[in-house]
């Protein structure tokens, strides 16, 4: 054979694939530190389980931890003859329970070969070390330690979400990554953050003898690997001011949110009623009781529930009047107990007409907005009535309403603003005028929005024009936040226009009993809040109450919404629950003035007048 | 115009490589089906399962090869090289910007359920492109025009791809260098790229005195053959060399031995006296040089400067210039460091498996290591684990001398052409195969560093399998063509 280049590549080929097939036959055949012995089973991974991260809220108080608890594995293969009543009173379950669980692995005995399985989960340390000292009495029994939540404080119970085993789906989803009897999280921040709190596990390798008994480490723990512990998670959720406003909205249904205006963090989500934190560490045994409950507590209102705002969302049509040059701070319109077109008559309390826009919005006039909305819609400016619909329509979305604000609940609903094809659907094209869209002045009709919507209004009047996207995680150096939630953004209303309207937001709570102010039950010496009432019609019973407000007046710190179902006027429930989580968090207590009003509204309940 | 001379399908197919194809995808598809059935136990056609999805594959892939075979005139490949390479090229740029980031590298383009990774073609394109442009009558290797649009060719894709931080698709280009030594390129070029490999990784992962030893060695051995007086080396420079090797260690025992920390015998590092070795031998050299006036001795007094060199600045740039996080990722890239869980995890739970496999294996499905998710990406790039642990060394070796079968044909195949074109892109596909075989094998055996790359025709994977089908494929056809009209 001639020495040309076509043979030495060839004899290249074979000497590199000499080289790999000596090193396998040195890895397979030779070399018996990278084997097992005869019997499949000598090598045993035991898993090590990675600490979960912890929650904190802003002021690094823990809202969620981890405690110890310990599951009961039961070898089968290796039980022999135990004193089941011994065991049962000790790990406190009925003999029967134990019996049942032993001809069950029976039965099942071939499909569970050597393998542990868990018996009892979630066994109390206290339970476990009794255990422990009797343990040599039941071979094939033992406990593994497992790090379960533990909840310090009991705060956003909604909002944190619980973990629970995983689900076939789980892990067919992420078969690299989670086995049966992992955990995960299934809701709240333990389902948004499940990529930065589970960490990774990790095992200690040891070897079985021919009788099937650990008996060393393999390799010395060479090739162990060590759990990578979770990261933890900092919430923007002040944990004082979260329990506070939960004690607040207790036999209440409705929502409070409350957010810093100057970064979008928001401080306080409170979905009432809702689930105890108690309830959390041990879902499995609660879970039943939960769903049933007619209340609905995992439901989070304040994201997911969409309602009318009713006459928060004047403050809304005032500014798009302004923007679009069809009202100025000095318009005044008349007001005769409502505003009457044709026939008909949209009716307003009693104050005194007529009145400029300031006052419009203290004494929260119906007719003023009746008189801008219907300005908005026929000025002719943008055409039609219904091309002016759509330009409403593109203003108010532009606040955040009937769109996504893109927070981080991932249930978050987009809530429902209606524009001019909306409207052709339901009357047919051109059948209807202004006059039959007139609720939408003053937040009613075919409005939904949710709490946190109005939180967010509140915040971009507090800024006076923009506002944060609000959300629940803080980005840290580990955990990464979308950069979007660090930018403005501006409403397509001028910020010029907004100082009008907090004006009349600061005189509906600060002109003094008497004045018409709509709010000064919310007023507080020395907060200035600024605030806006408002009363939406529930056609299931009472109106629904709801009261938006932000302090201190210049440069805000908290802005806040409250919506209350069933709870009336503006002024009856949701402006007290509001303005005493805003005293709460800017004065740390609240007055003796207002000691009475706490009470009132700690000890108020009107779960009788909701028909679930 | 050529005459067409009668030969009928059976004689002008290949068909021991198509056979051998069959054979592998096969192997693949059984061992998918293996390294995922115990987390998802389901039918082996269950297209929700990996073994499904790769079983659609495959018909794709025979798809695409019958349309190769009978469809396409094994001609337009010439004509239309350029308008692919080109394509190629954009495609490659194009995912960098639009791509879906799939493990930190932008390289996928992905719609809905189907993804596709552009550096799988690209293997292909340039491929074709070398044949056309190495097979242009007056083409020659050795003239400075033509090797420097032939590298080109090659680096281009390979840059592109480093760009997508996909390094390790990238070295499979270095395979070139095999079909660029059979048309033609100097021994000595190919030995030059593989010694700076050498050094660079020696550099990296023992230390830059492990090079320098390396590179004196290989160059006084050259020397000695050169001149026909092995014997004098074997005399006089091996014991100098092994004993210059054992200081590193005579260090660390001295260092052992004495209290004191800061004794003046410690501060003496082997370096120091590899150096002053250097300089004292170094002129002799040049003196005797300057006497015999043979200017190999020259070149190889040059070529160690020029490798120490080479050495140290690999070694100030990596631990010096770089910052952290850059060395951390060259060091991940090189599989010099695992992280996040340490150095050599993936390798050494694939060697677990492969390992317990012994000398018959554990049985179809029996696998346990596998099977229980201790080795990671088990049925991409380390399904040759699945293999080692449940068919044991007799189905490693068995599936390794496959390939070399493969291999070795397709080189055969392409000798016996007569056109350059077949040729040239017969030596690209073997290759491409051997790369992929050795760094993907090498890797889950721990003789080559951890670099994510397919085992062709195995692997699950649509991309890798569809790719390394046509281009097979390809070869066949044009060996078919060949066959009918010579």
């Amino acid at each position: 054979m001639k020495i040309d280049r076509r043979n030495k590549i060839l004899a290249g080929l074979t000497i590199a694939a000499s080289i790999l097939i000596v090193r396998l036959f040195i890895i397979q055949i030779v070399d018996d530190s990278y084997k097992t012995d005869a019997s499949n089973n000598s090598m045993v991974h035991a898993v090590i389980y990675p600490t979960r991260g912890i929650i904190y809220d802003r002021n690094g108080r823990i809202l969620v931890g981890n405690k110890v608890a310990y599951d009961m594995l039961v070898t089968p293969k290796e039980v022999e003859e135990f004193d089941t009543l011994e065991l049962a009173s000790i790990l406190e379950v009925t003999p029967d329970f134990i019996r049942e669980k032993m001809n069950g692995y029976y039965r099942d005995r071939r499909k569970i070969g050597y393998r542990s399985v868990v018996m009892l989960s979630h066994l109390p340390p206290e339970i476990f070390m009794k255990f422990a000292e009797v343990s040599y009495k039941f071979p094939g029994f033992r406990g593994q330690a497992r790090n379960i939540r533990d909840y310090p404080y009991d705060a956003g119970g909604n909002l944190l979400g619980y973990i629970s085993e995983v689900s076939a789906d789980d892990i067919k989803r992420h078969p690299d990554i989670y086995k049966p009897g992992d955990y995960i999280g299934k809701t709240g921040i333990e389902a948004t953050c499940e990529d930065y709190l589970r960490g990774e596990k990790g095992y200690n390798i040891y070897l079985r003898n021919s009788r099937n008994r650990i008996e060393t480490r393999y390799k010395d723990g060479e090739m162990d690997k060590e759990a990578i512990p979770g990261n933890d998670i900092v919430t923007t959720i002040d944990a004082e001011l979260q329990h506070y406003g939960q004690e607040l909205m207790r036999n209440k249904v409705g929502s409070l949110v409350a957010i810093e205006p100057s970064t979008g963090e928001i401080l306080t989500l409170v979905s009432s009623p809702g689930i105890n934190v108690d309830m959390l560490a041990d879902i499995g045994k609660h879970y039943g009781e939960i769903a049933s409950d007619p209340y609905k507590p995992m439901f989070n209102r304040a994201v997911q529930s969409s309602y009318p705002p009713g006459s928060v969302f004047k403050l809304v049509n005032g500014l798009i009047g302004l923007q679009e040059g069809l009202v100025t701070p000095d318009t005044e319109y008349p007001c005769r107990m409502g505003y009457h077109f044709g026939r008909s008559k949209l009716g307003c309390h009693a104050h005194r007409s007529p009145i400029n826009l300031e006052e419009s919005i203290m004494m929260s006039c119906n007719a003023y907005y009746c008189y801008v909305f219907r300005d908005i819609l026929e000025s002719g400016k943008h055409g039609s009535v219904a091309e002016s619909m759509d330009v409403w329509n593109r203003y108010v979305q532009s606040f955040g309403f009937g769109r996504k604000l893109g927070s981080d609940f991932p249930a978050e609903l987009g809530g429902f603003i209606p524009d001019s094809r909306y409207y052709d659907s339901v009357y047919g094209k051109g059948a209807w005028k202004a006059t039959t869209v007139i609720s939408l002045s003053i937040g009613q009709g075919e409005i939904g929005c949710t709490p946190l919507h109005l939180a967010n209004l509140c915040a971009t009047m507090a800024n006076r024009g923009f506002y944060y996207i609000p959300h629940i995680i803080r980005g840290t150096d580990k955990v990464h936040i979308d950069p979007k939630y660090y930018e403005r953004q501006y409403t397509m209303v001028d910020t010029s226009h907004f100082p009008v309207m907090v004006e009349g937001m600061y005189r509906a709570v600060n002109s003094g009993y008497g004045s018409g102010g709509t709010a000064t039950i919310a007023a507080v010496k020395g907060l200035d809040i600024c605030g806006k009432t408002g009363t939406a019609q529930n056609p299931r019973g009472d109106d629904n109450s709801v009261f938006i407000c932000f302090a201190p007046k210049d440069n805000p710190k908290i802005a806040v919404a409250a919506y209350v179902e069933h709870g009336s006027f503006g002024a009856r429930w949701a402006a007290p629950i509001a303005s005493l989580l805003v005293e709460k968090y800017l004065a740390g207590e609240i007055g003796d003035d207002r000691k009475a009003l706490e009470t009132r509204v700690l000890e108020g309940n009107l779960m009788d007048k909701v028909k679930p | 115009m050529n005459k067409y001379n009668g030969r009928g399908l059976l004689e002008t197919i290949d068909w021991k490589l198509v056979i051998c194809y069959l054979v592998l995808i096969i192997i693949g598809w059984v061992n998918i089906y293996a390294s995922i059935h115990s987390s998802e136990p389901s039918s082996i056609f269950d297209p929700s399962c990996r073994s499904g999805k790769q079983f659609i594959w495959m018909t794709v892939s025979l798809g695409l090869a019958a349309l190769v075979l009978f469809a396409l005139n094994p001609r337009i490949y010439e004509s239309l090289s350029v308008p692919i390479y080109l394509a190629t090229l954009c495609l490659l740029v194009a995912v960098i910007f639009l791509g879906t980031e799939v493990k930190g590298s932008k390289s996928w383009f992905v719609f809905g359920p189907v993804s596709f990774q552009p550096a799988e073609i690209s293997k292909i394109a340039t491929s074709l492109m070398l044949a056309t442009v190495m097979s242009q009558s007056g083409y020659r290797l050795s003239r400075a025009r033509d090797f420097l649009i032939t590298a080109a060719i090659i680096l281009i894709p390979m840059a592109i791809i480093v760009a997508q931080s996909e390094t390790g698709s990238a070295l499979v280009y270095v395979g070139f260098v095999f079909m660029l030594y059979r048309e033609g390129l100097s021994g000595w070029i190919l030995f030059m790229i593989g010694m700076a490999i050498t050094l660079f990784i020696t550099t990296l992962t023992v230390s830059s005195y492990a090079s320098v030893m390396i590179l004196a060695v290989v160059i006084t051995i050259c020397n000695a053959l050169f001149s026909g007086k092995f014997r004098q080396w074997l005399k006089i420079y091996l014991p100098a060399f092994i004993l210059l090797g054992a200081l590193p260690f005579l260090h660390d025992w001295l260092a052992g031995m004495t209290d004191n920390p800061g004794a003046f015998i410690l501060k003496i590092q082997p370096l120091h006296i590899l150096g002053g070795v250097a300089a004292v031998l170094l002129p002799v050299f040049a003196m005797r040089a300057f006497r015999s006036g043979k200017s190999f001795l020259w070149l190889s007094i040059g070529a160690f400067i020029v490798g120490v060199a080479f050495v140290f600045s690999v070694d100030f740039l990596f631990h010096d210039v770089l910052q952290e996080h850059q060395r951390k990722r060259i060091e991940v890239l090189l599989g010099l460091k695992d992280d996040p869980t340490g150095v050599g995890y993936n390798v050494n739970q694939s060697m677990i498996a492969i390992g317990s496999g012994g000398l018959t294996g554990k049985g179809f499905l029996k696998g346990t290591q596998t099977a229980y998710g201790f080795v990671p990406e088990q049925s991409t790039d380390f399904i040759f684990c699945t293999i080692g642990e449940e068919w044991g060394f007799l189905g490693t070796a068995s599936v390794i001398i496959l390939f070399v079968f493969l291999i070795w044909k397709i080189i055969l195949d392409a000798e016996h052409c007569r056109e350059a074109f077949t040729r040239i892109y017969g030596y690209c596909v073997a290759s491409c195969i051997f790369m992929h075989l050795f760094i993907n094998i090498g890797m889950t055996i721990g003789i080559m560093p951890v670099i994510g790359i397919p085992l062709p025709f195995i692997s699950y994977g649509g991309s890798s399998l569809v790719t390394f089908t046509v281009m097979l494929f390809i070869f066949i056809a044009l060996v078919k063509n060949e066959k009918k009209y010579f």
